[in-house]
């Protein structure tokens, strides 16, 4: 390794070089870039294990009449089938931080409240196995109205999701720091507006995977998973399943394919396959696939905010007062909504408004229910702030950076104790943002927007700042219970690290740490750490991450989340090495005739620093205390294992107003951007873009850009890329990666890190701060002003795309030259995605003839595409069971169709649904018959909605699709009506139908 | 996202697929890089009970040049084409289209027919089929039918193939020297499907116009007069009557202004450089 020193005896006595600070190469890399990573997936099973599939719901919101799982647990293969009526009939609800009666058992029970939410598990000898019999299940549903925007669900006569709650407001908080109304009512300058952030996640390549197994013997549960953490969420889960958490217990594969906060939420999937495993008597396996992930697992809250500030003339902001709603989806899953209490600390950002008035609306959609997603609650506040920022300016006439140095906190307040609770540790904000102006060359940026302005484009510079907080302090959840229910349950406060240093009887040194990390670096970082402490090189020290909640060191904070690792992984690492160095300093003390806090280690041994030659090897103290603990000074432990547990002093509980350290170190972020758009295609492209970050101490720098550039490309892909997009109907439309798009390496604009003087963290033990999530906060923000500037919007709406800004940018649109020039159906008024169409086919037989057909069940059977089965059920209504597709595409559907309004032979009203295992649809039309040319004109309009798989992944092809299928419906009518026969003796009719539906022979 | 259950041929000649064509009919279907089918097959979304892979079918893998014609045959890749020696002076149109289909990795597998039988509106291949009138050579049992792009083309994922024939070769006429092209494709990312996807080339009088992505299957049409003024209004009604739709990337509205804003950007492109 480039990085590795090698040193003569010599030097010996002096300290080395510290790794901590260097780009010491990753020592995960080998492992992963020659395929030997061990992922969830890897890990070989005990014979036996069953595999499970999932079904899913393609309502978004629909009461659950029956399930029969008779036919499913009939086929070879499945062991069991698992309903949420069975999960309720054995665990208990799973618990969320707020006070409202909601139940969440993993499954659904009685209704399901979004589209994707999971019905049943099948568990089979194969996963193939299991997916075929997921059609055998028969579920009626009774569909209900959905609610999807989070102002509309709160209104009084919005449907409600979860009647116990009676209100899809779950809970409402409000909070007040400083005196925000008497600041309003004297503020010189006031302004208001909303903003609204999208729905979106960070998917990561792997997806989830567990392997749980009931042990009968025990009554306990083992699951090997990749869950992340943090580990609070082990007793959320063993409450539910009833056991003690000694009798649960979790394991977790030595790497992840990614994480990004979203692999939290996958508990309750645990949980479900606990239960499944108990039902089934073996092993559950579970992979949760690409669309499963994309439409169920979870994602970042979307939210609304109304932002209103008071604020000077001069630009100086006095008061913020913000109201969220903050839209959560259909089910609130621990540590949900905790994002916008973990933030709430930080509301002010980087700057020194005084009073702060925050109203939280905690709110049930029809929507996949969210999760922890890297960013945590931050991309959403700092969209309100940053926004803000550039409105003020614009407002005044500022430069928006003038601005934000108009209002940062100066370089002498810290530790500063920001109005909603958060303890800033250590900053130099205007320095910082001095530095990025100067190393990030914005006058060349400057120039180049002016350059581009004058060559008639359209080109702005964005700014947006951000404070990145690390290591949550496991209080801050409480703040979403009142004060007295604080009070009630006791104090939570502070977040516990465990690390663990050994050095066996060979002198070799094993650590073993509780972050679960899935590809940052981990073990390279602590290897550093541990490096220095000890005099070794960090290629001699093995680091462990994975952890065993039967085995190994853990508390409710462990685990990968919330950018503790660099905070807090790292400082209990450090600080179980230190042990570990003062008891080899003073074993090797007794030998070498010095005070032990005055030995050097490097090298691999312990030295007198004076006196080169006088050394012990670290081995042979190491061994003295393994061989021979009897040689032990008086009162030393024997072995070599020290094992730290760390919580900072500064995460305090919070006080009675809801002010709270929310998180140990705070972290400062400055970014800008320019951003130039295509005048013909609404084209977005980031010029450049410059983020500037000062995280403390930086323990590997390489690691840190890494770090850097990954939550760059999520908030890029936020800002430009990344939508959850749901129908009017709760219909989902995101269901595979051609439908949400990741921003890829190709779209990547140049990314220049600008690394501050740094202000080493004073509570961190190296110095260090936190830095993995700074980018998501901040780029989403940093590119909207941008564009706000380029575009002069007030409102600039995410993911920004060229067809959102050609709705803004676009004049209204020029009409054809003749009205038939239009022959494609117009899209519904108000967005969605309903499928309408109208058009006209002429048919060579009469109006009566054609009424007929379509009224008798035998013809009409003969008419309507793929028709396999149709059965007259009532006056005009039947049931049928159709193969319907267009092109390759297929499924089998049950359909129910209603003629009404019947008015012979002339018109006729029709209603109608299609459900299947590619999805679910309905639909209303109407079709007139009039005498022409010796045939009928049959004219038709449609209005439809399409749900489930087929619209999650299909959205491009649904509108061609429904046409296709009127093509062939028409076909068929033509064809029952002598059309087909009759060609040849009508010819002209007939090619002009077939011209005119496109199927020309 | 496992398939459903099929019988899997692993055809090792051309009349063994169709031997399996005409016994299976809709239910078979043809399997060569599998770049589209697989991923309908894993979500379920396609269920055909026989799965025939052609793949083996190298004798049918060629590009050759031959009466004024480039033939490409079944199992031929669109890397394969892309590398072809003469593709820029032979096809220029397709040199300039093939980088957007997809991304290298799909090219390597993907194959030039199988785009063409798969009959995506948005598709790269199919446009290109539609614009420069090329025509597909399909085989079955019963004997060989040869459709123009027009005939071929007939909506949404849909063509004019039969059950059980299989397409063997795709033809594109060999350009000439004086003919000029022109190819834009508006994705939201690159290799992404298609928003918008604009072919242009030179006529002997006027400039045709192909364009994919708007209507159910991509749709050529031929400009003569190419004045400002007239040149607009034909757009324009062109636009109109390729329709679009909203989905989730792009509205019918932002899809229609593309055709009129790079259609004649396109259009005035190749035309300009004939008066060079």
């Amino acid at each position: 390794m480039s990085d590795s020193r090698t040193a003569t005896a010599a030097e010996a006595a002096e300290p080395q070089t510290p790794y901590v600070g260097r780009s010491v190469l990753r020592s995960e890399n080998r492992a992963l870039l020659t395929g030997r990573g061990q992922f969830c997936d890897d890990i070989p099973v005990k014979r036996g294990t069953l595999h499970a599939a999932v079904l899913r719901s393609p309502h978004a919101h629909a009461e659950i009449e029956s399930i029969d799982v008779a036919k499913c647990l009939a086929r070879p293969g499945v062991l069991a089938v698992v309903t949420g009526e069975d999960m309720k009939r054995h665990i208990g609800s799973m618990k969320i931080p707020v006070d409202a009666p909601l139940e969440y058992y993993g499954l659904a029970v009685d209704k399901v409240c979004f589209a994707g939410e999971a019905v049943a598990v099948v568990c089979a000898t194969d996963r193939y196995l299991a997916e075929d019999a997921l059609d055998d299940i028969e579920v009626v549903y009774r569909p209900l109205d959905p609610v999807l925007d989070p102002l509309k669900a709160v209104e009084s006569d919005a449907p409600v999701l979860h009647p116990a709650v009676g209100s899809n407001l779950v809970s409402q908080h409000h909070f007040q720091h400083g005196d925000p109304n008497a600041a309003f009512d004297s503020a010189e300058r006031r302004i208001g507006f909303d903003i609204v952030y999208p729905r979106n996640s960070i998917p990561p390549i792997e997806g989830f995977v567990c392997v749980a197994e009931h042990l009968p013997e025990t009554g306990g549960y083992d699951v090997l998973s990749n869950f992340p953490g943090p580990f609070g969420m082990h007793s959320v889960m063993a409450w539910s399943l009833k056991v003690p958490g000694n009798k649960l217990r979790l394991r977790s594969p030595p790497n992840a394919g990614g994480n990004f906060g979203v692999k939290l939420t996958m508990f309750p999937s645990m949980v479900v396959m606990c239960v499944a495993s108990k039902l089934a008597g073996k092993p559950v396996k579970w992979v949760e696939d690409r669309f499963e992930h994309l439409i169920a697992a979870n994602s970042a809250p979307n939210r609304v905010t109304r932002v209103e500030a008071a604020y000077t003339k001069d630009g100086e902001v006095t008061a913020l007062r913000l109201e969220h709603w903050d839209d959560h989806g259909a089910h609130l899953r621990a540590p949900m909504p905790g994002p916008i209490f973990r933030m709430h600390g930080t509301t002010s950002n980087a700057y020194k408004f005084k009073h702060l008035d925050v109203t939280m609306n905690i709110v049930v959609t029809n929507k996949c229910p969210s999760g922890a997603v890297r960013g945590f609650g931050g991309p959403q506040l700092y969209y309100a702030t940053e926004r803000l920022m550039q409105r003020i300016a614009v407002e005044l006439d500022l430069d928006p950076l003038e601005v934000l140095l108009r209002n940062i906190l100066p370089a002498d307040v810290f530790p500063y104790r920001a109005p909603a609770g958060a303890v800033y540790d250590s900053g130099n904000y205007a320095r910082c943002i001095e530095e990025a102006v100067e190393q990030g060359r914005l006058a060349d940026l400057k120039r180049r927007r002016d350059e581009a302005r004058a060559a008639g484009k359209y080109y702005g510079i964005g700014y947006a700042i951000g404070i990145e907080p690390s290591q949550s302090n496991m209080g801050y959840i409480a703040i979403a219970k009142s004060a007295e229910q604080r009070r009630k349950s006791g104090p939570k406060d502070g977040a516990i690290i465990y690390a663990t240093v050994a050095v066996d009887a060979s002198g070799a040194v094993n650590v073993v740490c509780d972050s679960v990390p899935q590809g940052q670096g981990h073990a390279t970082t602590l290897a550093q750490v541990v490096a220095d402490q000890l005099g070794l090189a960090p290629e001699a020290i093995t680091v462990n991450t994975e952890l065993d909640t039967e085995k190994d060191a853990w508390s409710i904070a462990s685990g990968n989340y919330s950018s503790r690792f660099a905070a807090g992984v790292g400082s209990a690492t450090y600080l179980a090495a230190t042990r570990v160095r003062e008891k080899l300093a003073r074993i090797a003390s007794t030998t070498l005739n010095r005070p032990a806090d005055e030995l050097v280690f490097a090298d691999g041994k312990i030295c007198d620093p004076d006196n080169p030659e006088n050394a012990v090897p670290l081995r042979r103290a190491a061994a003295l205390a393994h061989w021979s603990p009897g040689s032990l000074p008086e009162g030393m432990e024997p072995g070599v294992r020290e094992r730290a547990s760390w919580s900072a002093q500064e995460l305090m509980t919070s006080n009675d107003a809801g002010e709270i350290n929310c998180e140990l170190a705070y972290g400062f972020i400055f970014d800008y951007c320019g951003v130039e758009i295509d005048p013909v295609t609404f084209d977005v492209k980031v010029d450049r873009y410059v983020t500037a970050h000062d995280c403390g101490t930086i323990l590997n720098p390489a690691l840190l850009e890494g770090q850097i550039g990954g939550s760059f490309a999520a908030g890029f892909g936020a800002a430009l890329y990344e939508e959850f997009v749901y129908g009017d109907d709760g219909a989902f439309f995101s269901g595979s990666l051609a439908d949400y798009l990741i921003a890829t390496a190709a779209e990547m604009p140049q990314l220049d890190v600008v690394h501050c003087t740094p202000t080493p963290s004073p509570v961190t033990l190296l110095g260090a701060k936190g830095v993995g999530e700074g980018n998501t906060y901040t780029t989403p923000v940093c590119i909207a002003n941008a564009v706000a500037e380029a575009l002069s919007l007030e409102d600039v709406v995410l993911p920004v795309t060229p067809s959102r800004l050609g709705a803004l940018l676009l004049e209204s649109e020029r009409e054809p030259s003749s009205p038939t020039a239009k022959t494609a159906p117009q899209p519904a008024k108000g967005g969605g995605r309903n499928l309408v169409g109208d058009g006209s086919v002429d048919v060579p037989a009469p109006p009566e003839e054609v009424w007929r057909t379509l009224l008798d069940p035998d013809s009409l059977a003969a008419v309507v595409p793929g028709c396999r089965s149709l059965e007259a059920v009532g006056d005009n209504a039947y049931k049928a069971s159709v193969d319907i597709g267009v092109g390759p595409v297929r499924g089998t559907f049950r359909a129910e169709v209603r003629l009404y309004d019947l008015e012979e032979p002339v018109k006729a009203s029709l209603e109608g649904s299609l459900a299947g295992a590619l999805g679910s649809g309905g639909g209303t039309g109407e079709v007139r018959l009039e005498p022409h040319e010796g045939g009928t004109r049959v004219t038709y309009s449609y209005s439809a909605q399409v749900s489930g798989k087929v619209a999650a992944v299909g959205g491009r092809m649904l509108d061609g699709a429904a046409r296709s299928l009127i093509q062939q419906f028409f076909k068929g009518l033509v064809s029952q009506t002598g059309g087909g026969q009759g060609a040849a003796g009508a010819p002209g009719a007939w090619r002009r139908l077939l011209a005119k539906l496109g199927l020309g022979t | 996202m496992k398939p459903a259950p099929f019988d899997l041929v692993i055809a090792e000649s051309l009349d063994e697929v169709l031997a399996c064509l005409a016994e299976h009919g809709e239910e078979a279907r043809i399997i060569a890089g599998g770049q589209s089918l697989m991923a309908m097959l894993n979500m379920r979304l396609a269920r055909p009970s026989v799965l025939v892979d052609i793949s083996r079918l190298r004798d049918l893998s060629y590009i050759r040049s031959d009466k004024g014609w480039l033939e490409i045959g079944a199992t031929a890749t669109q890397a394969e084409l892309m590398a072809w020696p003469e593709l820029a002076t032979r096809a220029p149109l397709l040199a300039q289209a093939l980088p957007h289909v997809g991304h290298f990795q799909t090219r390597n597998r993907g194959t030039v027919c199988g785009s063409l039988c798969h009959a995506d509106p948005s598709s790269e291949l199919p446009l290109s089929l539609a614009t420069l009138g090329g025509e597909v050579v399909l085989r079955s049992r019963r004997g060989k039918r040869v459709l123009s792009a027009a005939e071929f083309q007939t909506g949404m994922l849909t063509t004019a193939r039969r059950p059980e024939e299989m397409m063997v070769a795709a033809r594109f006429p060999v350009q000439d020297k004086e003919t000029r092209f022109a190819f834009r494709e508006i994705a939201r990312r690159h290799g992404d499907f298609a928003i918008v996807a604009l072919a242009a080339m030179t006529l002997p009088h006027g400039v045709r116009l192909g364009v994919g992505g708007l209507a159910e299957a991509p749709t050529a049409e031929d400009f003569r007069d190419l004045s400002d003024s007239a040149l607009d209004d034909a757009l324009n009604d062109f636009a109109w009557r390729l329709g679009g739709a909203d989905d989730i990337h792009a509205s019918a509205r932002y899809r229609r202004e593309m055709v009129r804003r790079l259609g004649r950007a396109l259009i005035r492109e190749v035309a300009h450089a004939e008066t060079v």
